[in-house]
């Protein structure tokens, strides 16, 4: 194994990661506050790539065209999340989890296929914006200019998502929600503005990796199905509504694939899934998430 | 393990003499489909027989454990993969197939389960879950013996000559043949679980449901029963799969993937998981709609979802859970009548 082959394997791993940490943080946020598995969370990620396209194909000589197309892509479908739990999710709360988890499914199905009736059914795929185009060499391996994006632009969420969440006092209220939400509505906390800011923050994050990932890999149908899944390993490696855990579960899980190509190419994906079963078993609330009664 | 029920309940299930024998009624009434029906009305029997069989297994853990498993889906595929692998690569029959795939499926459930009992709640859907898309995984990678992505085509008919000796049975099809082969095998299947879910030991999970902490505090070793009805869900639900793959002549890693193990979930929850014939039920509305809607629009899925909305918003005891409470309605507003009448 040379160098520049580990490193090449290293730098791919640390972009999957990046982008199944903008995907999975906001799962984890909402499960953490809301206690809400959503697996519309991978249909938001979808409708967020299609609409980056749309928008990249709309104001395609513009300059910024891409910036703009993810922008949008991430503020559409805020919009779109913050009304799905204003109309919808909200009746929900309280009723048995069996309930939410179908709830969110019957999203997965109808958003799935009103991507397909809007977009059909063809691969999609936008350019990497100008400012990015081209690559650089480091310890013998190729890196584009885009992926070095991605790796700075993860952590630097982190960071601000975890400033935010330790030091604002919107952040404080959701780490209380998180612990005891019946005790913070209590204290006069308007818990339903909270659920449904978390929520449309959460979305945003969806639909900003979606946007995001489009000069990486195609917009097809069912990419939203494949990545909630990869999202559940991540969160619960990390911990259910652990943020710094979604984070560092992350990072696990991307380098465990890229290398797990390496030592064994068919059973990749299933080094992954083997991960998630041992975290599951040994410490079920995952690695820096905390035991849930 | 025996612990002492209470006297009343004890006398209240002994007291009905006679019970209304449901799955031979339901049996009885499907059998003569070939003769009456067309090719297609058997075809698709024959489907909503075997995802009813699926339902009902699923239910074992939903509707009478309160266990929701999202990956139930992965000891059907197991099943399936066993018999059409013993089938189709190995030549075995179906006599030694099929009891290979429940029992295979029924392992897989004992290995998994043992993990996953352990956990509750949103952890417990989430490492069944797991565990589901590990069975995926090695379906679609492992080429070698599951045929990866393309799967296993020309999965072989089980030989059914011999029920040419069964007067009456000799002028039927193969497809028919295979229909009353599978609703046989369901029927028993069926009636099994009927057996299980009324027995002291199906008592013991309803009251697990209920309440898992009395359950345990009255000494229910929780755990144990709890894994004991995921090994036999599994078991059947590997019997469904088996049939399943011989039916559709193929089986497929999709047959694995998580969004299958929604697909039968929302079959359960529209019949209703609080009954026992709430899962076929489910089968029967969701697999003739699906029949029905295909034919005029590619996007089932759509409705699907807005099924499942629609049902979750205004039903949510499923068709029978509504049927029933309709039929309360009815008759308090009968008894009304009558009363002021007198």
């Amino acid at each position: 194994m040379t160098i520049s082959l580990i490193a090449a394997q290293f730098l791919s791993g640390l972009t999957t990661a990046m982008f199944l940490f903008l995907i999975a943080s906001g799962l984890s946020l909402v499960f953490g506050v809301m206690r809400v598995l959503n697996f519309a969370h991978g249909s938001f990620y979808m409708i967020g790539a299609y609409m980056a396209w749309q928008v990249v194909t709309w104001v395609q000589p513009t300059g910024g065209a891409f910036w703009i197309a993810a922008l949008a892509a991430g503020v559409s479908v805020a919009i779109f999340g913050g009304i799905i739990e204003r109309l919808l999710l909200r009746h929900l709360y309280g009723v048995d989890e069996l309930y939410q988890l179908l709830f969110t499914y019957a999203l997965v199905l109808i958003l799935g296929d009103a991507a397909k009736f809007t977009w059909g059914t063809d691969q999609l795929s936008v350019h990497r914006p100008p400012v990015l185009d081209g690559s650089f060499q480091w310890l013998g391996t190729t890196v584009p200019y885009y992926n070095l994006f991605i790796i700075l632009l993860g952590p630097a969420i982190a960071i601000a998502g975890g400033l935010i969440l330790s030091r604002s006092s919107a952040g404080r209220l959701l780490r209380a929600a998180a612990y005891d939400r019946e005790m913070v509505g209590a204290l006069g906390a308007n818990v339903g503005a909270l659920y449904t800011g978390m929520f449309v923050v959460s979305s945003f994050l969806a639909g900003l990796a979606g946007a995001l990932i489009t000069p990486i890999e195609s917009v097809v149908p069912g990419m939203d199905v494949q990545i909630i899944v990869d999202a559940f390993i991540v969160v619960v490696i990390g911990g259910l509504g652990s943020f710094w855990g979604t984070f560092w579960g992350a990072m696990i899980y991307g380098q465990t694939l890229s290398f797990g190509i390496l030592a064994f190419p068919q059973f990749s994906v299933f080094a992954v899934f083997a991960l998630m079963a041992v975290v599951l078993i040994v410490r079920p609330w995952g690695l820096m998430g905390r035991p849930i009664r | 393990m025996s612990l002492p029920l209470s006297r009343p309940m004890l006398r209240s299930a002994r007291a009905k003499p006679w019970r209304v024998p449901w799955t031979l009624v339901v049996f009885l009434l499907l059998l003569p489909l070939p003769w009456i029906g067309s090719r297609y009305d058997t075809f698709l029997a024959t489907q909503i027989v075997i995802d009813a069989l699926f339902a009902v297994s699923l239910n074992l853990l939903l509707g009478t454990t309160g266990l929701v498993s999202f990956g139930h889906v992965a000891y059907f595929g197991v099943g399936a993969y066993v018999c059409g692998i013993l089938m189709k690569t190995y030549g075995f029959s179906f006599a030694i197939a099929f009891p290979a795939a429940g029992l295979a499926a029924a392992l897989f459930s004992l290995v998994f389960g043992y993990f996953c009992v352990r956990l509750t709640k949103i952890y417990f859907a989430m490492l069944t879950l797991a565990f589901s898309q590990i069975v995926w995984a090695i379906c679609f990678k492992w080429d070698a013996v599951t045929g990866g992505d393309q799967g296993i085509a020309d999965v072989p008919f089980p030989n059914m000559h011999w029920m040419s000796a069964i007067p009456g049975l000799d002028g039927l099809s193969e497809n028919s043949r295979f229909y009353v082969l599978t609703l046989t095998l369901a029927a028993i299947c069926i009636a099994a679980m009927a057996q299980i879910t009324r027995s002291p030991f199906g008592r013991m999970l309803t009251a697990i449901r209920d309440n898992r902490e009395r359950a345990a505090f009255i000494g229910l070793n929780v755990r144990a029963y709890e894994l004991t009805v995921f090994v036999v869900a599994g078991g059947f639900a590997g019997f469904a799969g088996a049939l399943y793959g011989i039916f559709t002549r193929g089986v497929f890693p999709d047959y694995v993937f998580w969004t299958q193990s929604a697909q039968v979930m929302i079959m359960t929850i529209l019949g209703g998981m609080n009954f026992f014939w709430g899962p076929p039920v489910g089968a029967l509305v969701l697999d003739w709609l699906n029949q029905e809607i295909t034919n005029y629009t590619q996007y089932w899925p759509f409705v699907l979802g807005t099924i499942l909305l629609v049902l979750l918003f205004a039903l949510p005891g499923g068709v029978l859970g509504g049927l029933t409470r309709g039929y309360r309605a009815v008759q308090r507003r009968r008894s009304r009548l009558r009363t002021r009448d007198a």
